[in-house]
């Protein structure tokens, strides 16, 4: 069965909600991306740059102390040891090659913290590509050291200054921008999110993650995770760790979307769990929305998870019982994040802390020696200044809390 | 009162049709349901109420402006409603709006309220036919129009398959671009609007950039309606109060309607 269908549904989810004038170029776009992966020339490129560039494939390592403590045992991808420390870099070498396939010069990018913002600019400097980042003025000064980072990759950061000065700003802003420069300019968007085809491209070029984790597990282990959970914001890394696994019928699925201050306070963005269904950016999805279809603000600790949509194909996976998405909080997330770093001595990304912290509690209702699978997406390098001021540690306590 | 009774006026009339746009709540609910009215005793043939909604990706500075401002005074979907009953009669009243709002309100929902309070019909930015079939059964049920977009980047198909699902006209977008004033229009859109024509027998009306009067002939030239938007918002968001606004919407909207008529 294809996935999406032709014209990029699943189920009820996905579509193509955007004007007109980008309509062409989404058609552009599928059928240069479907050749491409077609194309021994182009899959054999982007692999050698994946290994060579982006230190992949990623170790698939066993965490014994973490292990002992959880009661089941926990298996780390470890993404955050990849080129600009996340998974993000497998989708920015995937797009940026096809962008010079197709031809153009440019890539536009919006970024939440800066991450995707960073790894795109990465990309633009090693192909030789213009780069123009969107990213809301709020986070340009939250997050001032990846805006020095993109500038010295040399990109162009806009900050954004239009309706809440966020990420689904800054997306905004680079769809505005698109519709005007799209004959040169391609959109390297950030996750599964956006019109059809970019939740099922961005999902192509992520999904190296669970197609090198099911292979590596099978050889370490002989058998199949029982577990396989991973954080969702728009949710690239976890449809890139779910969809080698799909088919694997005792696999179970588990997304952790960002409880923020907790699910009963409101100020949160867990999508699915809270969301209903309704189209934005492009896709029909689960969006946080008031009573009239307006855009509600995400609230989260971890900016990466901090978006009020959803890829539609996780919208589907959550809908079908595929997969099944539970909110963890701001408090639970750093709990996880803390025992990671002290058992493992390995420091993750606050995103991926909440798969793994979602991880951690599914392991309590587990049987001893269940085999749980966490993506660990991301390192915690960028996420100092929240560990500081979370935890009180050096730094300067006083200011504690007042940036979450 | 359908688009089609201004388009048989204007034909008669030998000239191009004024479109006025406007957010409905802005600059204030009742002073939005005032400015229809001044555009429509200054000469516009139908008009168009914007829905403001929080992420409008098609729309350019000004209309975001007007948008935020209505909804941070408490504008409700609802409330449209309530404009168009007020204003409807005299021209078509269409609404703009971005497709979440009536997805949230629902599709056939909105429609029966819509017509009930003597709506046209609805423009939609962000939706093409493709994924329409909701709106389409729904306009057909409530008999309104439903007005797709083309683009310069269009092509033959696309634009023969959108003009097919049109009822009322075909709305050409003329610049890739967001909305927004400029002091130039578009080469592209003579030539837009050529290719559209040859696809389908109902009115194009041309959007995006127009300002003044004198833009308003050079489009009135080959289009069937001039479409006016972000220069109508302009004359609240550069005035310093509504009063002035009202004023300078009264002498853009006479500029406009004279441009048309040339």
């Amino acid at each position: 069965m294809p996935n999406p269908d032709p014209s990029g549904h699943w189920g009820e989810f996905g579509g193509r909600f955007v004007p007109e004038a980008l309509i062409a170029a989404l058609d552009e776009l599928e059928a240069a991306h479907t050749a491409a992966l077609a194309d021994p020339a182009f899959t054999t490129e982007l692999e050698a740059l994946g290994r060579e560039y982006g230190n992949l494939p990623s170790p698939l390592y066993f965490a014994e102390r973490l292990s002992e403590e959880a009661g089941v045992e926990v298996w780390l991808k470890r993404e955050d040891l990849n080129h600009t420390g996340a998974h993000k870099i497998r989708n920015v070498l995937g797009q940026a090659l096809l962008t010079k396939r197709m031809g153009k010069t440019r890539i536009i990018a919006e970024t939440g913290a800066g991450q995707h913002g960073v790894a795109s600019a990465t990309a633009a400097a090693y192909f030789g590509l213009d780069c123009t980042v969107y990213m809301g003025e709020e986070d340009t000064r939250r997050q001032a050291l990846n805006v020095a980072r993109m500038r010295l990759l040399g990109a162009e950061v806009v900050p954004v200054t239009t309706g809440s000065r966020t990420l689904k700003d800054a997306m905004n802003e680079a769809l505005r921008e698109w519709v005007a420069s799209v004959d040169h300019t391609h959109y390297l968007i950030g996750s599964v999110g956006g019109p059809h085809p970019f939740p099922m491209l961005v999902r192509d070029y992520c999904r190296g993650i669970g197609d090198e984790a099911r292979a590596q597990f099978q050889e370490r282990t002989g058998a199949l995770p029982d577990v396989v959970a991973a954080c969702v914001g728009g949710g690239s890394n976890a449809m890139g760790i779910f969809t080698a696994f799909l088919d694997d019928e005792s696999v179970k699925l588990y997304g952790f979307e960002a409880g923020g201050d907790g699910y009963d306070t409101g100020r949160h963005a867990a999508t699915i769990t809270a969301g209903q269904v309704g189209v934005l950016h492009g896709a029909r999805t689960y969006v946080l929305q008031d009573e009239d279809g307006q855009t509600v603000e995400s609230h989260s600790i971890s900016a990466g998870l901090d978006y009020p949509g959803v890829g539609p194909e996780h919208a589907h996976l959550a809908a079908t019982g595929r997969a099944v998405y539970e909110a963890v909080d701001d408090a639970e997330a750093m709990d996880a994040l803390e025992k990671l770093a002290r058992t493992e001595g390995i420091i993750c990304a606050i995103e991926s802390a909440h798969g793994l912290a979602g991880a951690l509690r599914l392991a309590k209702s587990l049987a001893p020696g269940t085999r749980v699978l966490v993506n660990l997406s991301g390192r915690g390098d960028k996420d100092m200044g929240n560990v500081v001021e979370y935890f009180g540690f050096a730094g300067a306590p006083e200011k504690k809390g007042d940036r979450a | 009162m359908r688009a089609e009774a201004a388009f048989a006026k204007t034909r008669a009339e030998d000239r191009s049709a004024l479109v006025g746009y406007l957010p409905a709540g802005f600059p204030t609910l009742a002073d939005s349901i005032k400015a229809v009215d001044i555009m429509i005793d200054h000469g516009a043939d139908l008009i168009e109420l914007g829905l403001p909604y929080s992420d409008p990706v098609m729309d350019g500075p000004a209309i975001q402006k007007a948008a935020d401002r209505a909804l941070a005074a408490g504008f409700r979907t609802r409330q449209v409603f309530e404009v168009t009953e007020a204003v409807a009669g005299r021209v078509p009243i269409l609404v703009m709006t971005y497709w979440n709002l009536v997805e949230r309100y629902g599709v056939d929902r909105f429609a029966r309220d819509f017509a009930a309070a003597g709506g046209a019909g609805l423009i939609t930015p962000d939706l093409i036919p493709d994924e329409a079939g909701e709106w389409i059964a729904a306009s057909d049920a409530h008999d309104l129009d439903r007005i797709f977009l083309v683009a310069p980047s269009s092509t033959e198909e696309r634009i023969a398959s959108t003009v097919a699902a049109c009822r009322g006209f075909v709305y050409a977008q003329s610049v890739m671009g967001v909305t927004g004033a400029r002091a130039a229009t578009s080469a592209a859109a003579p030539e837009l609007v050529r290719r559209t024509r040859a696809h389908t027998d109902l009115p194009v009306g041309v959007g995006l950039g127009v300002k003044n009067g004198d833009q308003a002939a050079e489009i009135g030239a080959y289009g069937d309606a001039v479409i006016v938007g972000s220069a109508i918002v302009g004359c609240y968001l550069e005035s310093e109060d509504i009063p002035s606004g009202h004023q300078r919407l009264a002498e853009l909207t006479a500029d406009l309607a004279e441009g048309v008529r040339r």
